[in-house]
C-alpha cells in the first residue's frame, strides 16, 4: 500500500515538475505521423526545442472530437497499419531519450476497451506513459478507466469545456489528476484566428477550485495566443493542429518538416 | 442526468465533454415533454393529418403464396415522406420547437431521415442542414433533390467511404461547435444516450398500430415480426409493442452485402464485437485493435457498421434473433414484390422481404407474418435498376 502511494507520487511528480518551475508549453503530434520513424524524430525535436510536456495523439478511424488537421493525420498513420503496439515501442524509446518529460496520451476510448482496459493502462504505463485523457470519455462513463488509470499509476485527465456545469465540475475534479484539460472553445480541434474571450471565463470559474494545474488547448496557433492565455490564468498552453499542419504541408520533406516543427516550438515556447 | 440509458450492459454516453450539458439538457426536454399533453396532442395531429398515420397493416395474398403463410406488411412506405423516418423526424422536430432551437442538423444515409428532418424544417421554418456522404449522395440522388427543394442545405462528407458513419461524425462536429443554437435531429436509435430512447419512442407508434391491426384483422397475435436493421430504429419501433409477447418471435434482418465471409458487408451484430462507437457501447464492425472498419451494403439505409445498443441485449436476452440477407437476395425481393404486389419497397425494407421469404418455408401456411416495410422504393429506381439490368 505504502510503496503504491509513493509510486503514485513520483508519477505525478513529472506534472507537477513540468508546472511547477515554469509555465508549460505542450505540444502535440499523433503518433506514427506521418511514419514511425520520422514521428520519433518529430517528438524528440520537440524536446530538444523546449517542449515542456508531450501530448501525443493515438490514431482513431473516427475522431468526433478532432477537426480536420487531426483526422487526416489519424488516416496517414493508419494506411501505413501502424499498430499500438508499434507506437507504444515509439513511446517508450522517446521515455528512455527523456526521463523528466511528462507524457499524456489523447485517445478514444474504443482502443482502450477492446486491448482490455486494464492492460491498456499497464501498457501504457511500461512505456512511460504519464497521463491519459479519453477524448471520448465523459466522467459519468469513466468509472472503470479511471480505476485501471490508479492502479496503473497513471494520471486520469479530463476536459473542462465552456459549457461543463458547476456540478459537472465538482465531479470532475474528484477523479481528475496532472493537470485540466481546458478547451477554449466550443467546437473541435484546429487552429484559429482569434482566443475566443470564453476561455478567460472559464480559467476564472476553474482556478478557484483546483489545485490541479489548468492547461488550454483547441484553437491555439499563434505566440499572441500563448501570452494571453497564461496571463489570463492558465498554467499552460496545448497546440495541435498547427504542429499537425506543418507535417501535412510538407510530407514531401521530412528534413523540412523537422526544422520547421523546432523552430515553430521555440517560437511558441518562448512566448511562455 | 437522470439516467445513463444501459440497455443491459449496452448504451451510455460516450461523448466529448463538451456534448454532455446538451444531452443532459435534451434529457430533461425529452422528459418534460414526452407525456406533455399539449405537445402530443400537437404531435399526434402531425401525424394524423400531416403524415398520414396510422398506416395500413396490408394482408399481401400473392406475397404469401410465394411464403408458403399469411403475410401482412406494415406500410410505412405509405407515411407521408416516404419511409418510417417521418415519425422520428415529427417527434424530434417538434421537440426541437418546444425547446427554442434555431437550427436543425441531422445525418443522412439513405436519404430518408435528412428528407425527414428537411420536412420539419421547411414545416416549422427552422433553417435545416443536412450530413451526407459523397456516396450516398451519389446512390440516392432523389432523395437529394427532395432535401433541396425543402429549402435544406447538404453538407457533402467526403472522409472515409463517404456514407453514414462519417455524416454522423461530421454532424456530432458541427453539433460540438454549435451546440447552444442547434438541435441534432439523429436519425436512428444509435448514438449517446438519450438518443436511442427518444428514437425509439417516436418510432414505436408502428408496433403498436401493427399490434391492434392484426388482432383486429386475425384475432390473434403473429408468429413472427421481421424488419431489416441498419442503426436499427424501424425494428425497434415495430418490435417493442410485441415484446412481451412471448410467442412472437422478432427478427432482425442485417445487410449481408456481398456475403458476410467477405469483408463487403455491414452486419455489425452478426460479424460485429462488442465496442464503443459514436456515443455508446454496442456491436461494431472493427479490427482486432478497435478501428473502425468500412462496411458496404447495397442499401445506402444499411450501410454502416454500428446498431443501436438495445438490438444486442434483445439478442443476449434471446428476445430478438438476428440474421443476414445479401445485395442479390435483396435485389431479387425487390423485384418479386413489386411484381406480384405492385409495391416497390425500399432496398432497405427489401432485406426483410428477402428473409420473409425464406422463413416462411419453415412456417405452416396458416401462421402469420408481419413485415415492417420501412420505406418504398422511389428513391433506389436508378441505383437497383441499374443493379438488375433493367433499362428503360
Amino acid at each position: 500500500m505504502r510503496a503504491m502511494h509513493w509510486g503514485l507520487r513520483v508519477e505525478m511528480d513529472r506534472y507537477k515538475k513540468a508546472f511547477s518551475k515554469k509555465k508549460a508549453f505542450i505540444p502535440f503530434t499523433v503518433v506514427g505521423d506521418p511514419d514511425l520513424k520520422t514521428s520519433e524524430q518529430i517528438i524528440r525535436t520537440m524536446i530538444d526545442s523546449g517542449a515542456d510536456a508531450l501530448e501525443l495523439g493515438i490514431a482513431f478511424t473516427d475522431p468526433i472530437a478532432d477537426g480536420t488537421t487531426i483526422q487526416k493525420a489519424d488516416d496517414r498513420v493508419l494506411k501505413r497499419r501502424t499498430n499500438l503496439d508499434e507506437i507504444f515501442g515509439v513511446i517508450k524509446r522517446i521515455r528512455k531519450y527523456s526521463n523528466e518529460i511528462p507524457i499524456g496520451l489523447l485517445i478514444y476510448y474504443n482502443l482502450i476497451y477492446q486491448r482490455g482496459i486494464e492492460k491498456f493502462y499497464r501498457d501504457a504505463k511500461n512505456a512511460g506513459v504519464d497521463g491519459i485523457l479519453v477524448a471520448d470519455l465523459p466522467i459519468e462513463e469513466a468509472g472503470d478507466a479511471v480505476k485501471a488509470a490508479r492502479k496503473a499509476k497513471i494520471s486520469p485527465i479530463f476536459i473542462v469545456s465552456p459549457t461543463t456545469t458547476a456540478n459537472r465540475l465538482k465531479k470532475i475534479l474528484r477523479h481528475a489528476r496532472g493537470f485540466i484539460y481546458v478547451v477554449s472553445l466550443l467546437g473541435v480541434t484546429g487552429a484559429r484566428h482569434r482566443i475566443n474571450p470564453a476561455v478567460y471565463r472559464l480559467l476564472k470559474f476553474v482556478k478557484p477550485k483546483t489545485k490541479l494545474p489548468l492547461a488550454v488547448g483547441f484553437g491555439i496557433s499563434k505566440p499572441e495566443h500563448v501570452k494571453a492565455i497564461l496571463s489570463g490564468g492558465a498554467s499552460g498552453v496545448i497546440v495541435g493542429s498547427a504542429i499537425v499542419k506543418i507535417i501535412e504541408k510538407n510530407l514531401g520533406s521530412k528534413k523540412r518538416i523537422l526544422s520547421r516543427i523546432s523552430s515553430y516550438v521555440r517560437k511558441m515556447k518562448s512566448a511562455t | 442526468m437522470k439516467s445513463k440509458g444501459k440497455f443491459g450492459k449496452y448504451g451510455g454516453m460516450f461523448v466529448p465533454e463538451t456534448l454532455m450539458p446538451a444531452l443532459e439538457e435534451l434529457e430533461a426536454a425529452f422528459n418534460k415533454y414526452r407525456n406533455d399533453k399539449k405537445f402530443n396532442r400537437e404531435l399526434n395531429e402531425l401525424l394524423k393529418d400531416y403524415a398520414g398515420r396510422p398506416t395500413p397493416l396490408y394482408f399481401a395474398k400473392k406475397f404469401s403464396a410465394v411464403c408458403g403463410c399469411r403475410v401482412y406488411l406494415k406500410r410505412e412506405d405509405l407515411l407521408h415522406g416516404g419511409a418510417h423516418k417521418t415519425n422520428n423526424g415529427l417527434g424530434q422536430g417538434l421537440l426541437a420547437k418546444y425547446m427554442g432551437k434555431k437550427r436543425l442538423i441531422a445525418e443522412t444515409g439513405a436519404g430518408q431521415h435528412g428528407f425527414a428532418t428537411a420536412l420539419v424544417g421547411a414545416y416549422f421554418g427552422i433553417p435545416t442542414e443536412i450530413y451526407m456522404g459523397v456516396e450516398d449522395i451519389r446512390r440516392q440522388h432523389m432523395n437529394v433533390l427532395r432535401m433541396l427543394v425543402c429549402g435544406a442545405k447538404i453538407n457533402p462528407v467526403s472522409t472515409g467511404t463517404g456514407t453514414l458513419k462519417e455524416a454522423i461524425n461530421d454532424a456530432l462536429r458541427d453539433w460540438i461547435t454549435n451546440i447552444e443554437t442547434t438541435y441534432y435531429v439523429f436519425g436512428t436509435v444509435a448514438g449517446p444516450h438519450p438518443y436511442p430512447t427518444i428514437v425509439k419512442h417516436f418510432q414505436k407508434i408502428i408496433g403498436k398500430e401493427a399490434r391492434r391491426q392484426i388482432l383486429r384483422a386475425e384475432g390473434r397475435l403473429p408468429d413472427a415480426v421481421v424488419a431489416c436493421v441498419g442503426g436499427g430504429s424501424n425494428a425497434m419501433g415495430i418490435f417493442d409493442a410485441f415484446r412481451n409477447d412471448a410467442s412472437v418471435r422478432l427478427i432482425g434482418v442485417e445487410p449481408g452485402g456481398k456475403g458476410i465471409n467477405t469483408p463487403y458487408h455491414g452486419a455489425s451484430l452478426t460479424k460485429g464485437r462488442e465496442g464503443v462507437f459514436q456515443g455508446s457501447l454496442s456491436y461494431v464492425l472493427q479490427n482486432k485493435e478497435g478501428q473502425i472498419q468500412d462496411t458496404y451494403s447495397i442499401s445506402a439505409g444499411l450501410d454502416y457498421p454500428g446498431i443501436g445498443p438495445e438490438h444486442p441485449h434483445l439478442r443476449d436476452i434471446r428476445r430478438a434473433e438476428y440474421t443476414t440477407i445479401t445485395d442479390k437476395e435483396a435485389l431479387a425481393a425487390f423485384r418479386l414484390l413489386s411484381e406480384v404486389e405492385g409495391i416497390i419497397p425500399a432496398l432497405e425494407s427489401a432485406h426483410a422481404i428477402a428473409y420473409a421469404i425464406k422463413l416462411g418455408k419453415k412456417m405452416k401456411k396458416s401462421d402469420i407474418m408481419v413485415i415492417n416495410l420501412s420505406g418504398r422504393g422511389d428513391k433506389d429506381m436508378d441505383h437497383a435498376c441499374n443493379a438488375l439490368g433493367i433499362k428503360g
